[in-house]
């Protein structure tokens, strides 16, 4: 078995397994043991014999490494998962039986990514991103409050009609390949798309473009689709909160990017960057808009989620070399620090017993290690040196700023608007006199707070000292997406 | 193609259509769920017609699943659906009927617009089927905003689905993969809208989604 179908397969034949395992807490362990196998085959990716393109599943220089780190935060998450449920079960709020579900589910969104990460051909790639968005829709409607529902259900219908048109933009895709390279398979899959893109019909290529970005671009979360996925954070388990944020919003800019490829590669088709750069600057700048409302933590840190994948799409689309380089780093450090945050708030959220920011108070006097983690998080994801964040985003509004200065102050006013809001709030929550623990809350297991940690020293790591190999990876990865 | 294949099949795209505008003024979640039951039925015949006069016997295939699935299955589960939970029989529409109609006239018009210039060098047949398709898709999410209620937002998806189905059915040697996950994905959206269902009717009496949006999020703490 090569080690791409290991990535693939584990976490499906885990998610068999575990829907049929009635302990949770036995359960919550073969999720992490799963989640570790899929990352240690993702990582052999790198030395094992890359699959011959054309056929349905794809393995090159861009994908990798985001099918690598969509293993690492599922592995990662798992760990954090373990501890969190073992606090909701304690507190009732979820039932075995819901756990046995939300497990099996699990691995089936992690199968699903990466199965949309590592898909050659156009309708295996829809088909696992419409699979993630049904496995989430159900895990976001897990504790099955009012709130929980309208949720689950504007998220399913908002992402179900996205998917629909993404579908339309598929086949229009298709339509436009067809004179090309004939009838059947080979106008559906990617790899022989791109050679032959230059002779396919610029006008249909645009329209499908249009449509297969309004349809991602809803799972991306760009404003104006944006509306489920605040709801979606704030509702779910924060295990979820975390893997949508860090993982889901990339597979869907990642399906966006592919296609845009096949774009650039058409001398005569519309450039998609300015489609891009005007819904990435939208998102950023109503979303740090937005931050400044936000009364719920878990909603703050979704509408930060919002404003960084802005800034991505908006890097991807002013292209180039470097500012793809600063869009892929951004995506990395994104989903690194983001996915620390969620960790840290689901404990803060647990400890405190509420998610308003209004009654939490003074973390660093009353919890110094999820305090400070929670500073060390806030400060990475507002772009503060010396963590990657500020690297990326510096790197964003440098290259922008040489090339269209007039575009580089919008994304700079933006992300300074966001800068203040988030820290206005740290400092309410961080700092002051400490307001009252939830009744029954206890000390934080270690072994929950490492995956923080980890994911902080990662991003602090690349934000002092980018290692050569990856630099040079990241390169060859940016001139690829031209 | 000769003259009466091409007729015929033209007729069941525009009937696709046109059961896609008597969705629009339903008044009633029964007569809804009947149009859309028969808007499948429509292009389950237009798929098998397809079949027949292209000679491709994997259209049949599609056929089968719309016909079964999507004209017999589901509509029954949802006549079931709305006995089992005693939901009311009438949908007020968020706004008029002669609005959602002038709409749906302009989304039409619209995707005409848009695809007949867009496909010059294809056959006359695709070309329409792709326009009234892509007009179907869009009448979908129009049903799905005009009625807040999430029966009829069920209804309106499926309709979305069959527009789409029509597309691909229309596009020549579009690979059996795509139809067959579209088979697939109704199957498993309309089981997670039944789940949905018993979960919503758990906690409310109703299944008007306005309800649902006093809880916003922000608003409920």
């Amino acid at each position: 078995m090569t080690p791409l179908l290991t990535v693939l397969g584990v976490p499906l034949g885990a998610a068999m397994v575990l829907a049929f395992i009635a302990n949770w807490r036995l359960a919550a362990w073969l999720n992490v043991v799963a989640s570790a196998a899929t990352f240690a085959a993702a990582a052999a990716l790198f030395v094992a014999d890359r699959p011959a393109p054309g056929n349905l599943l794809l393995v090159d220089d861009f994908n990798i490494y985001l099918i690598a780190l969509t293993a690492f935060v599922a592995l990662t998450t798992a760990i954090f998962s373990a501890s969190y449920i073992a606090h909701e079960v304690e507190r009732r709020r979820l039932t075995p039986r819901l756990l046995r579900f939300y497990h099996a589910m699990y691995q089936a969104f992690i199968g699903s990514m990466l199965m949309a990460l590592s898909a050659d051909n156009l309708g295996l790639m829809w088909v696992a991103v419409e699979a993630a968005t049904l496995s989430t829709a159900l895990m976001v409607s897990l504790y099955r409050t009012p709130a929980a529902i309208e949720a689950a259900w504007k998220y399913f219908i908002l992402c179900g009609v996205g998917i629909a048109l993404a579908l339309f933009g598929t086949m229009l895709m298709y339509l436009a390949a067809q004179p090309a390279l004939g009838e059947g398979m080979a106008a559906v899959t990617w790899s022989s798309l791109l050679s032959h893109a230059a002779n396919f019909d610029p006008a249909l290529l645009n329209v499908a473009f249009v449509f297969l970005l309004i349809g991602y671009g809803t799972k991306v979360g760009l404003a104006p689709l944006h509306a489920w996925l605040p709801d979606a954070h704030a509702e779910g388990p924060t295990p979820i909160s975390a893997v949508l944020s860090g993982l889901l919003l990339n597979v869907a800019l990642y399906a966006v990017l592919r296609f845009k490829m096949l774009l650039a590669a058409n001398p005569q088709a519309l450039a998609p960057g300015p489609l891009m750069i005007g819904m990435g600057l939208l998102s950023l700048s109503l979303a740090a808009l937005m931050l400044y409302r936000r009364r719920d933590i878990k909603r703050l840190f979704a509408y930060s989620s919002i404003e960084h994948m802005g800034i991505a799409a908006f890097a991807f689309g002013m292209g180039g070399p470097l500012a793809n380089f600063a869009g892929l780093l951004h995506m990395t450090m994104h989903s690194l620090v983001k996915a620390a945050i969620f960790f840290t708030v689901g404990h803060v959220s647990q400890v405190k017993g509420t998610q308003r920011i209004a009654d939490i108070t003074g973390l660093t006097a009353s919890h110094p290690a999820l305090g400070w983690s929670l500073v060390a998080g806030v400060i990475a994801i507002a772009g503060m040196p010396p963590f990657g964040v500020f690297t990326s985003e510096f790197l964003v509004v440098s290259s922008t700023f040489a090339r269209q200065p007039l575009l580089a102050l919008p994304v700079a006013v933006g992300l300074l608007v966001g800068f203040g809001a988030l820290l206005l709030r740290l400092h309410h929550l961080a700092f002051g006199p400490p307001s009252a623990n939830a009744a029954g809350s206890h000390a934080v297991p270690t072994l929950s707070l490492i995956p923080i940690w980890l994911h902080l020293a990662l991003a602090l790591v690349a934000g002092i000292y980018l290692p050569a190999p990856l630099v040079a990876w990241f390169q060859s990865v940016a001139r690829l997406l031209g | 193609m000769t003259g009466l294949a091409f007729d015929i099949a033209h007729l069941l795209g525009a009937l696709v259509l046109t059961l896609s505008f008597a969705l629009l003024y339903q008044r009633r979640l029964t007569a809804a769920i009947n149009v859309v039951a028969m808007q499948a039925a429509v292009l389950a015949a237009a798929a098998a017609w397809q079949a027949i006069t292209r000679d491709s016997p994997h259209l049949f295939a599609t056929a089968a699943i719309a016909l079964i699935f999507k004209a017999i299955a589901v509509p029954l589960l949802l006549h079931w659906l709305i006995r089992r939970l005693n939901i009311s029989s009438t949908v007020e529409p968020v706004f008029g009927v002669t609005l959602t109609m002038g709409l749906g006239v302009g989304i039409t018009a619209l995707a005409i617009l848009l695809v007949l210039p867009l496909t010059a060098g294809e056959t006359l047949l695709l070309r329409e089927d792709l326009a009234f398709a892509l007009a179907v898709a869009l009448l979908g999410p129009l049903l799905m905003i005009a009625r807040r209620n999430a029966v009829v937002q069920v209804v309106g998806f499926m309709s979305m689905e069959n527009g789409l189905i029509l597309a691909a059915v229309g596009v020549k040697g579009m690979p059996l993969v795509v139809e067959a996950s579209v088979a697939f994905s109704v199957m498993v959206a309309t089981f997670i809208f039944g789940v949905f269902f018993f979960h919503i009717r758990e906690r409310f009496d109703s299944l008007d989604v306005s309800r649902l949006e006093e809880m916003q999020g922000e608003r409920h703490s």
